[in-house]
């Protein structure tokens, strides 16, 4: 059940010129709301800025007296541009937790894909599966790079790539899933998040392998919860669901990727 | 403080309070159903139904705007039976006045959905002929007083509820729109729908909403609707729900001077889920603090120079 709490920030990092991370004192929305990585938190911005920003959470962590959230997010306008300028010990109003995560169970042999501002809400996953996973992280280039050090230590390995080629693999995602997928027949589930344009490439891919692929998609959204039906997506079966309440997490095989 | 009477009368229909939620802010009431009781709140209008299930428009349908946000969903709804069965006995272990909300693509579709919501026991029905987001009906029923007439007739013919018609802000003048309906029958008004309006990305030089235009609401638009309540209540009447931007008790009682006996939130839910309730209680101070026995002596009661 979607409370809403003010959460005090404990701690802040800069990850790189446009990302930030936070860590949130949660109340009891991980022991008692069950709020986990790859749900999100829907947060105020300021008074000016009327609607709240959907931020995904990259790391839950039940504690006493409260429980702690990582979030990171990207300065992409306004209202993150107010967040960014927060400090420890600022109050944050929240609504959470909302969505759904990915299913996935402590045995699944994951393969993570991410790329950009899609590479945090994995980083739980490597956490839960628990040295298990392979991660694939893409970046625009070397600068823009997040996370790298926290997935060595969650990931039984991690391959980089960059758009520009100026860290890791030079290119997309897709052409370092296929070399490894290759190679290794083990995994139970493909893991997406980041640009559309990627997701639709690794959702590819992954039926062409015949592993199983959930993604996490974004949509402009408004109340969060499911209540104005703003964050439409289309579905391949014609419908549209909502990036809050049947989100952010959808199986790849339902979503119409031709829009 | 004196302990004001919240109750209210509209068009019959008898409300705990004066705070309704405005259609397609609150679903059928489920989702913020999980933050607190529905009883808070005096009477839901529900997300509009069409007679067949609706998709609604393609994303993205969200743009936000100065204290505002433009939509574009497009009446995605499950249909009118589906309502029937699946929502509508869930809203009614609630006490709230229970208010469904229709879009037709021509008047006798209006009827038809009419007949059944009444036939399941509604409160009462709010005819929108106002929606700027379809192509069909919605919005061109509501900026032609015969068309608007018509529609609200055919309403009247087969509801046994209350019938409220929710009038479009985006017309010349809606006194015209609202005497035309008056006088076909309706037992109430709503105003305003939203403001059509668009936001454009200059860097990609493409409008932010996949429809290009969509209807503006939030806290932007409440001088406007409570002109237009206004310049409604002193043309009319009829009993009148006024919306349009409250976000607090001090918005509430602006409407209800202006001449609206009830006050729908809506776009202030995303901001925060219990702004209802919040409203409610800020319109109570100000009725209290002003020494009034109840609120609805509020209605109408500005006093313009």
């Amino acid at each position: 059940m979607p409370i809403e709490q003010m959460c005090t920030i404990v701690e802040i990092a800069k990850l790189n010129e446009y990302a930030y991370s936070f860590t949130l004192e949660v109340g009891e929305m991980v022991t008692k709301e069950g709020l986990r990585a790859g749900q999100f938190l829907h947060i105020q911005c300021g008074e000016g800025h009327l609607l709240r920003r959907p931020i995904s959470v990259c790391l839950c962590m039940e504690d006493a007296p409260h429980d702690t959230a990582r979030i990171v997010f990207e300065v992409r306008g306004e209202g993150t541009r107010w967040l960014a300028q927060r400090q420890v010990g600022d109050k944050l109003n929240v609504l959470g937790p909302l969505g759904n995560g990915f299913q996935i169970t402590p045995e699944d042999r994951l393969l993570l894909v991410g790329g950009g501002i899609g590479v945090p809400p994995l980083l739980g996953q490597a956490a839960y599966t628990a040295k298990k996973a392979t991660a694939v992280l893409g970046f625009r280039s070397a600068d823009r790079a997040m996370l790298v050090e926290d997935y060595h230590d969650y990931c039984k390995e991690v391959y980089l790539c960059s758009d520009d080629g100026s860290m890791g693999r030079h290119g997309f995602v897709d052409a370092q899933l296929r070399d490894i997928l290759e190679k290794d027949k083990g995994f139970t589930a493909i893991l997406v998040c980041g640009p559309k344009p990627m997701l639709k490439n690794v959702a590819k891919v992954a039926a062409e392998y015949g592993v199983p692929c959930q993604v996490s998609l974004e949509e402009r959204m408004a109340c969060g919860v499911g209540a104005c039906l703003g964050c439409a997506v289309q579905m391949a079966d014609g419908t549209m669901k909502h990036v809050c309440k049947d989100g952010p997490v959808f199986d790849a095989k339902e979503v119409d990727w031709n829009v | 403080m004196s302990k004001v009477d919240l109750s209210v009368d509209l068009a019959g229909v008898k409300m705990k309070n004066p705070i309704v939620v405005a259609s397609g802010t609150f679903g059928f009431g489920r989702e913020y159903g999980q933050f607190y009781n529905l009883n808070e709140l005096g009477g839901i209008c529900c997300k509009g139904l069409t007679l067949h299930r609706r998709e609604g428009n393609p994303p993205p349908r969200i743009a936000e705007t100065p204290m505002g946000i433009l939509n574009s969903v497009g009446l995605q709804n499950p249909g009118v039976d589906a309502f029937i069965e699946q929502e509508l006995p869930e809203l009614k272990k609630h006490d709230l006045a229970i208010i469904s909300n229709i879009s037709g693509n021509t008047p006798e579709e209006y009827g038809v959905m009419c007949e059944k919501l009444s036939a399941a026991r509604v409160d009462m029905i709010e005819v929108n002929i106002s929606c700027p987001n379809v192509k069909a009906g919605g919005l061109a029923y509501g900026t032609k007083p015969e068309l608007a007439a018509e529609v609200t007739k055919v309403a009247k013919e087969h509801a046994t509820v209350p019938v409220m018609v929710k009038l479009s802000p985006n017309v010349t003048d809606i006194t015209e729109i609202a005497k035309a309906v008056a006088d076909a029958g309706a037992d109430a008004l709503s105003l305003i729908n939203t403001l059509r309006g668009m936001r454009i990305d200059i860097n990609t030089r493409r409008p932010i909403l996949k429809m290009n235009t969509g209807g503006l609401s939030g806290p932007a638009v409440l001088p406007v609707a409570v002109r237009m309540v206004w310049e409604v209540a002193s043309a009319v009447d009829l009993p009148i729900l006024g919306m349009g931007g409250v976000a607090k008790g001090e918005d509430a009682a602006q409407l209800m001077l202006a001449g609206a006996s009830t006050v729908a939130v809506g776009t202030a839910c995303f901001v925060d889920p219990y702004a209802p309730i919040k409203v409610r209680d800020g319109l109570a101070q100000i009725a209290s603090a002003q020494g009034l026995d109840k609120v609805s002596d509020l209605t109408g009661g500005v006093r313009p120079w």
